[in-house]
């Protein structure tokens, strides 16, 4: 989700988040349940279908694929062996389906879009929940992958400098200090922002 | 212009005095705080928005006690941070701007124009739909100057905004604080930033040394570090 939203208008980035969340997990469920390669081959067509109304470039789309190819390089032979071909064929078509509907989402949608559809879907429950909580809770989960990403990055520099690459210690305390002491700036930012109760 | 008032202002953290009685009343345009390290100027431009609570003393702004008005001085006055990364909080560059309309309840339309001018007043609409946490330093302090000036506040501080960038984001920055609208009160210890101010306040152990015009301000400030 981070980074990942490609902007368009195509038909697919303006339907509602909310839609778009509630066809995703029925079109991955459906697709778990289909056990015909047949049936797998239709739901392949629909996905490409889906991918050239968002108009999102072939490159971008395949990116959000690649990963997952490289476990099916190691999960497919041994699914042949253990369970035969078709079994294996089954499997690599339901996670790349399921891999590249939630792919296409993240691609077509901001992640503000999908914290006011998080937000609506909550609001029946505004009597336990504060749905605005929760949103907030998922934009700095969000938000904090990226920022300890760096921080581990610069720690793991700084133990390199030192010469102390192998030092568990010299990675985890600084790392720890510095995401105490980020959460904290983080926390004064929101104040800042309005985000005070 | 905004009215900014302490009243015999102290903050004591653990046991250490950082600022000390301090009086003021801040009616120019723009004001620069300066001093040393630990001299309190963070502490004091943090009280402005109830960030700190003094110890002893009170803050108002435009009338409003800020610590019992927190939530409407802070609708008043808008913080920009030394460092632009901890105030970043959606993925992308127009998701953060619009993430500080979150709690104004506007309608699409009015938060998305106000979101527009924002990124449009700082040079940003290029780079709205680029992902925030890869901008350069310069480009996120400006974001994290349009993530305030979309709530349209009368006054912004900004603590150090300039203190993590190179000379050339550093002077991109400072242009466009300069052209602000808003009362503005920067804490900085970048000198050249301070002499188109107004006022300047000098700082040292968390009193108020010298309070004058930028030229005898910062030469009593160098005077007092050499």
């Amino acid at each position: 989700m981070i980074g990942v939203y490609h902007p368009g208008t195509s038909l697919v980035h303006r339907a509602p988040a909310l839609a778009k969340l509630g066809v995703l997990a029925a079109l991955v469920t459906a697709v778990a349940l289909i056990g015909s390669l047949a049936w797998l081959g239709v739901a392949s067509v629909v996905v490409v279908v889906l991918f050239v109304l968002s108009r999102v470039p072939v490159r971008i789309a395949l990116r959000q694929v690649a990963p997952i190819l490289w476990v099916l390089a190691f999960a497919v032979p041994v699914q042949v062996i253990f369970g035969g071909w078709e079994a294996a064929a089954v499997m690599a078509l339901r996670l790349v389906i399921a891999v590249a509907l939630a792919g296409l989402y993240s691609l077509t949608t901001p992640v503000s879009a999908t914290l006011d559809a998080m937000q609506a879907l909550l609001r029946p429950f505004r009597r336990w929940i504060d749905p605005d909580r929760v949103g907030l809770a998922l934009a700095l989960t969000i938000r904090c992958v990226p920022l300890l990403a760096e921080l581990v990055r610069e720690v793991m520099e700084a133990r390199k400098a030192r010469g102390a690459e192998g030092s568990v210690l010299a990675l985890a305390v600084p790392v720890i200090v510095r995401a105490l002491r980020t959460s904290e700036h983080l926390g004064e930012a929101l104040i800042a922002r309005g985000f005070d109760d | 212009m905004s009215e900014i008032v302490f009243e015999g202002v102290s903050h004591r953290f653990d046991q250490v005095l950082v600022v000390d009685d301090v009086s003021l009343v801040l009616r120019e345009r723009r004001v620069g705080i300066v001093g040393a390290n630990g001299s309190g100027k963070s502490t004091l431009a943090r009280m402005i928005n109830g960030l700190v609570t003094p110890t002893a003393g009170r803050v108002r702004v435009d009338g409003l006690d800020v610590a019992r008005n927190g939530r409407d001085v802070r609708r008043r006055v808008g913080f920009v941070f030394t460092n632009a990364d901890n105030q970043i909080v959606m993925p992308t560059v127009r998701e953060d701007v619009a993430f500080t309309l979150r709690r104004h309840r506007l309608d699409r339309a009015d938060a998305e124009a106000r979101v527009d001018a924002a990124l449009e007043r700082v040079g940003l609409t290029a780079l709205a739909d680029r992902p925030a946490h890869r901008l350069s330093g310069g480009q996120k302090q400006l974001l994290a100057l349009a993530s305030v000036l979309v709530a349209e506040p009368a006054i912004v501080v900004a603590d150090e905004p300039t203190t993590l960038l190179d000379a050339r984001n550093a002077r991109r920055v400072a242009e466009h604080f300069a052209t602000l609208d808003q009362q503005l009160i920067v804490v900085s210890h970048q000198l050249e930033l301070l002499e188109d101010f107004d006022r300047v306040i000098v700082m040292d152990e968390g009193r108020v040394v010298v309070d004058d015009v930028p030229t005898a301000a910062l030469d009593a400030y160098r005077a007092l570090i050499a």
